[in-house]
């Protein structure tokens, strides 16, 4: 017999990416955003304002450390040094202890300011969908926040919360979107917080229903919960949703079918939204500097 | 920009919204808060920008239920302390 104890099924992979297109040593102003989200944490560096390289992992204990790991990992093979990196803004959760960033930006700015670059100019309404939160953003075409909505008090809802479902039902996380997708689609669990939906969810395994089922309510839990929190805000065209929760679809297409519109597929992965938008205000930050000082 | 800070819970939504088009950082609001719920600083959310803007502290945000039922009307509806004290008009709140 095989035991189950070592499959982690919440574990998401970890990624790194480098621009083939791009060379940093003609760059002018190299800039980077690190996000050390309570989750994940994401570093990216820029040329220009343009992508050039990122990488895409968990958080540890260890705040600092994790931005190290982070920024080390995305520049590695590249030949491009840290302190090269003429300037570095930390955001996020751990936003204040990336030890190498020149200033913190709350991670609202940035993932509004990300969202414009991920999806253009004509965004203006975001979703942040975090490990621990999520946020609703409104945005001019230069994503420069107009208004902003937090959730409630605690994580319920959140990426984390998907994580311990995707434990619970022994299905991997990547896999939990699709599978939710079901054609007779059950009354959402009536709670959202992590841990009376996991018991709700126990109770619904008990009673015989299918995995797929007991994602699909949670899943439309989690949808309505920030389709309230969309409505208070307003939600006006386009819109997108960037985050971990931006990759299941389980959700996605929810929210979507609730509010009666679609978001743009994402060209890069959508948890890099905060760190891009980081990157850029460093470019933005440099430029006001060089303009200064004539 | 509109920024609301609070929550919203099983009991209703709690929110002050600070206006930071029309806020211009007096800081009148902060003096006359009994509660030190309101502080003035760098807008965070326009990091290009340098002019000062009213804000909920981060203490406050996820207590803003009792942080503000002292100056919450008993009998006659009346205006908060720092939606009076506002001149510009950018306080509101949700209640």
């Amino acid at each position: 017999m095989t035991s189950t104890e070592s499959i982690e099924y919440w574990r998401w992979t970890e990624s790194r990416w480098t621009n083939p297109d791009l060379d940093w040593k003609d760059a002018d102003i190299i800039t980077a955003g690190i996000d050390v989200g309570s989750v994940s944490t994401q570093a990216v560096v820029m040329v220009d304002g343009n992508l050039y390289c990122y990488s895409n992992m968990r958080t540890g204990s260890d705040s600092p450390d994790s931005a190290n790991r982070a920024i080390n990992w995305a520049l590695e093979d590249t030949g491009l040094t840290l302190n090269k990196i003429e300037y570095a803004v930390g955001t996020g959760y751990g936003r204040v202890n990336v030890p190498f960033a020149k200033r913190a930006i709350t991670e609202i700015a940035c993932h509004a300011r990300g969202a414009n670059y991920m999806y253009g100019p004509t965004i203006r309404t975001v979703l942040d969908m975090g490990g621990q939160d999520c946020k609703a953003i409104r945005c001019d075409q230069r994503g420069k926040v107009t208004a902003f909505l937090m959730n409630d008090k605690c994580a319920a809802g959140t990426g984390r919360g998907m994580e311990v479902f995707a434990d619970l039902l022994q299905v991997h996380i990547n896999d939990v979107g699709q599978m939710s997708l079901v054609d007779d689609e059950p009354e959402p669990v009536s709670s959202t917080c992590v841990v009376f939906a996991k018991s709700e969810a126990v109770g619904l395994l008990r009673k015989g229903w299918s995995k797929e089922r007991v994602l699909a309510a949670y899943c439309a839990a989690m949808a309505h919960r920030v389709v309230t929190l969309l409505e208070r805000l307003g939600v006006e065209n386009d819109f997108a949703i960037t985050g971990g929760i931006a990759k299941n679809i389980g959700v996605v297409s929810r929210i979507e079918k609730e509010l009666e519109i679609t978001a743009p597929e994402p060209n890069v992965d959508p948890q890099l939204a905060g760190a891009i938008g980081g990157a850029l205000f460093g470019k933005a930050l440099v430029e006001k500097a060089r303009k200064k000082a004539g | 920009m509109k920024a609301n800070y609070g929550y919203k819970d099983g009991s209703g939504e709690y929110f002050i919204t600070v206006d930071t088009d029309l806020c211009d950082g007096c800081g009148k609001c902060v003096d006359t808060c009994p509660e030190g719920v309101l502080e003035v600083v760098e807008n965070e959310l326009d990091p290009l920008a340098e002019e000062l803007v009213a804000r909920v502290t981060e203490e406050h945000r996820k207590k803003i239920k009792y942080s503000c039922a002292p100056c919450k009307p008993t009998g006659e509806s009346r205006e908060l302390p720092c939606v009076q004290a506002c001149e510009p008009r950018a306080l509101t709140h949700s209640w």
